[in-house]
């Protein structure tokens, strides 16, 4: 296992390297003048150059990927060009309320997903099963700033169950914050419960039809301690798999989620940034939302490297 | 096992081909007619639409027209069709970059393997570590918001959903022996890899073309809704959704008809999808 450790740390933190990297090459190489784009359409020739000078884009491409590294290593993020503010200051909090939202979507959507799938693969094509299979493309099938607008719409005006409300801090007020969580993560955690149980379904009738599952039977143990024990373990792997990729696309629904609910997440202040082309805050967005995705699939591979028996003598 | 495709397949001969099949799976069918009537639809926009979709023709969200006006006195309706001519072309087209980079990257590093088949796989590795939408708001934020670069940046983003796929595949049909006659036939890897290998992949490519739009129409709906895709007057599925936003209270049906719409074209592509890859994999159809 520490062999395959330190392996797949390794495959990280070269993933990571490359990631930063390409993101600092994606803010400089695209066609067009970055200071310019930042001074607007009149600014003179004198004052691009002073914002030039400020982003530092008037020192050769070389120079500034070494500063920006050097930046990296001791956590500095650069300072926004709209506010005059360290990123790193204004950063920190946004992807903690975005990281709630997404986590505990990501929660729900596993233990709602994994029983649900498990519980229609065991009776593969009756009315049960055909009813999660129905709602779980459905589920996938609902873009989430529609069913996010739809259910504010619903609960917010229709039947005033959950009526719009300022956002407040947990610590401010506790049950008004998790008021305000409900619809958010009932939004976000749609698409990836129906993602989960679809996926722990067809795992779970692959296995179930497996040699090994068969000699299991055949051994005369019950049918419940089959599949807890012999079946579920193999046909996790796969949705472990999924669920890391799951992660990802949350991170970028909650985006959409945080707009339409006024949740004060990574997106009004990415949103923010794009409106008004502050490139450091955009490149601190992507870079810390990449970091997350990469250290979630190294946990996820570890956890696939716990579950599967043929890999754990190695 | 009370499915309709026995568990041990008729000789290839007596078996119908795919897509007389295709024809008679209810979902396919189903699923494809309503994506055919709407992309027919899309095609005609301009000529079926009862109004032009910039000119105002009655009072403000009124009645009156099928399903009344917008907060801009302009025809629902003919917004609503030329909304969906716009995502869907978007979608089609960025479609169209993943799947044809995709393929090709997938092929040349299924086939040549050796260094080439590390950077096509590590490539798409780390492509695919990017949240999707977060790194496409970036990059729309960076080229600029037009619905041209939303189809290269959703385009981009699918290249190695395909190029993986493909590569998987070229891998188990490789060494197989049609494309070693291929070979002693004095073919070139030009003419195996398009004439011998990518015929017999297509079928998860086509697979993946029905999810990948699915996704597209979500992403370029998505962007819209954030006002980084298509710029007003012209219309697309989610600008309709964010302008229905503003007026929930006054007139929810602005809302609830273009959402119907996006929602019955991703359900229809996801259930083509599904249905497509039951059908074309052997394996899932013998369940």
């Amino acid at each position: 296992m520490s062999g395959f450790l330190v392996r797949r740390l390794g495959l990280a933190l070269v993933q990571l390297v490359v990631v930063a990297s390409l993101i600092f090459l994606l803010v400089r190489l695209i066609p067009g003048d970055a200071a310019r784009a930042v001074a607007g359409e009149i600014a003179t020739k004198e004052q691009v150059a002073a914002i030039r000078a400020e982003m530092g884009l008037d020192r050769p491409v070389w120079g500034q990927f070494l500063d920006f590294w050097a930046g990296l290593l001791r956590g500095d993020l650069g300072t926004s060009l709209i506010s005059g503010r360290e990123v790193m200051l204004d950063l920190p909090p946004r992807v903690a309320n975005s990281l709630e939202l997404v986590l505990i979507a990501l929660a729900l959507a596993v233990l709602i997903g994994v029983p649900l799938g498990r519980w229609a693969a065991l009776r593969a094509d009756r009315a049960g099963d055909h009813l999660v299979t129905g709602a779980g493309i459905l589920g996938i099938s609902l873009p989430v700033f529609v069913l996010g607008t739809l259910l504010l719409l619903v609960f917010s005006l229709w039947l005033p169950i959950l009526p719009p409300e300022r956002f407040v801090t947990i610590g401010q007020d506790p049950a008004a914050h998790l008021r305000a969580l409900v619809l958010p993560v009932v939004t976000l955690t749609a698409a990836s419960t129906a993602v989960i149980a679809r996926m722990t379904r067809s795992s779970m009738l692959e296995t179930l039809s497996a040699d090994y599952v068969r000699t299991a039977r055949s051994k005369g143990l019950a049918e419940t301690l089959v599949v807890r024990r012999h079946a579920l373990r193999t046909a996790l792997i796969p949705v472990v798999s999924i669920t890391g990729v799951e992660l990802a696309t949350l991170i970028g629904s909650t985006v959409l989620v945080e707009t339409i609910f006024g949740w004060p997440g990574m997106s009004s202040f990415l949103m923010n940034a794009v409106g008004s082309r502050d490139y450091p805050v955009i490149q601190a967005v992507v870079l810390s939302t990449a970091t997350i995705v990469i250290a979630v699939n190294f946990a996820a591979d570890l956890v696939i490297r716990a579950l599967d028996p043929r890999t754990e003598a190695v | 096992m009370a499915t309709a495709v026995p568990p041990a397949a008729p000789p290839e001969s007596r078996r119908a081909p795919a897509w007389r099949r295709a024809l008679r799976n209810p979902r396919i069918s189903i699923a494809g007619g309503l994506l055919l009537v709407a992309a027919l639809a899309a095609a005609l926009a301009p000529v079926i639409t009862p109004f032009d979709y910039r000119d105002q023709v009655a009072l403000p969200l009124t009645g009156s027209g099928l399903l009344g006006t917008d907060d801009f006195g302009r025809d629902v309706l003919s917004r609503l069709v030329m909304g969906m001519r716009t995502s869907l072309v978007v979608a089609a087209a960025a479609v169209v970059i993943a799947a044809v980079l995709g393929v090709l990257a997938g092929l040349v590093a299924g086939y040549l393997g050796g260094w080439t088949a590390v950077a096509v796989t590590r490539g798409a590795d780390i492509l695919l570590s990017f949240p999707a939408v977060v790194l496409a708001i970036a990059a729309v934020a960076i080229l600029g918001p037009e619905l041209r670069n939303v189809v290269i940046v959703i385009g981009v983003l699918y290249v190695p959903r395909f190029a993986r796929i493909v590569y998987v595949q070229v891998l188990t049909v490789r060494s197989a022996e049609y494309v070693d006659a291929a070979r002693v036939m004095g073919a070139g890897p030009m003419r195996i890899m398009l004439r011998t290998v990518l015929p017999n992949i297509a079928a998860p490519i086509i697979v993946q073309t029905s999810l990948s739009l699915s996704f597209a129409v979500q992403v370029e709906a998505g962007l819209s809704f954030l006002g980084l895709g298509a710029q007003p007057p012209l219309p697309s599925l989610g600008t309709m959704v964010a302008a229905g936003r503003d007026f929930l209270e006054v007139q929810p049906s602005l809302l609830i008809h273009p959402a119907v719409v996006i929602i019955a074209i991703v359900l229809a592509l996801n259930v083509l999808g599904d249905g497509l890859r039951d059908l074309l994999d052997p394996r899932r159809a013998a369940r």
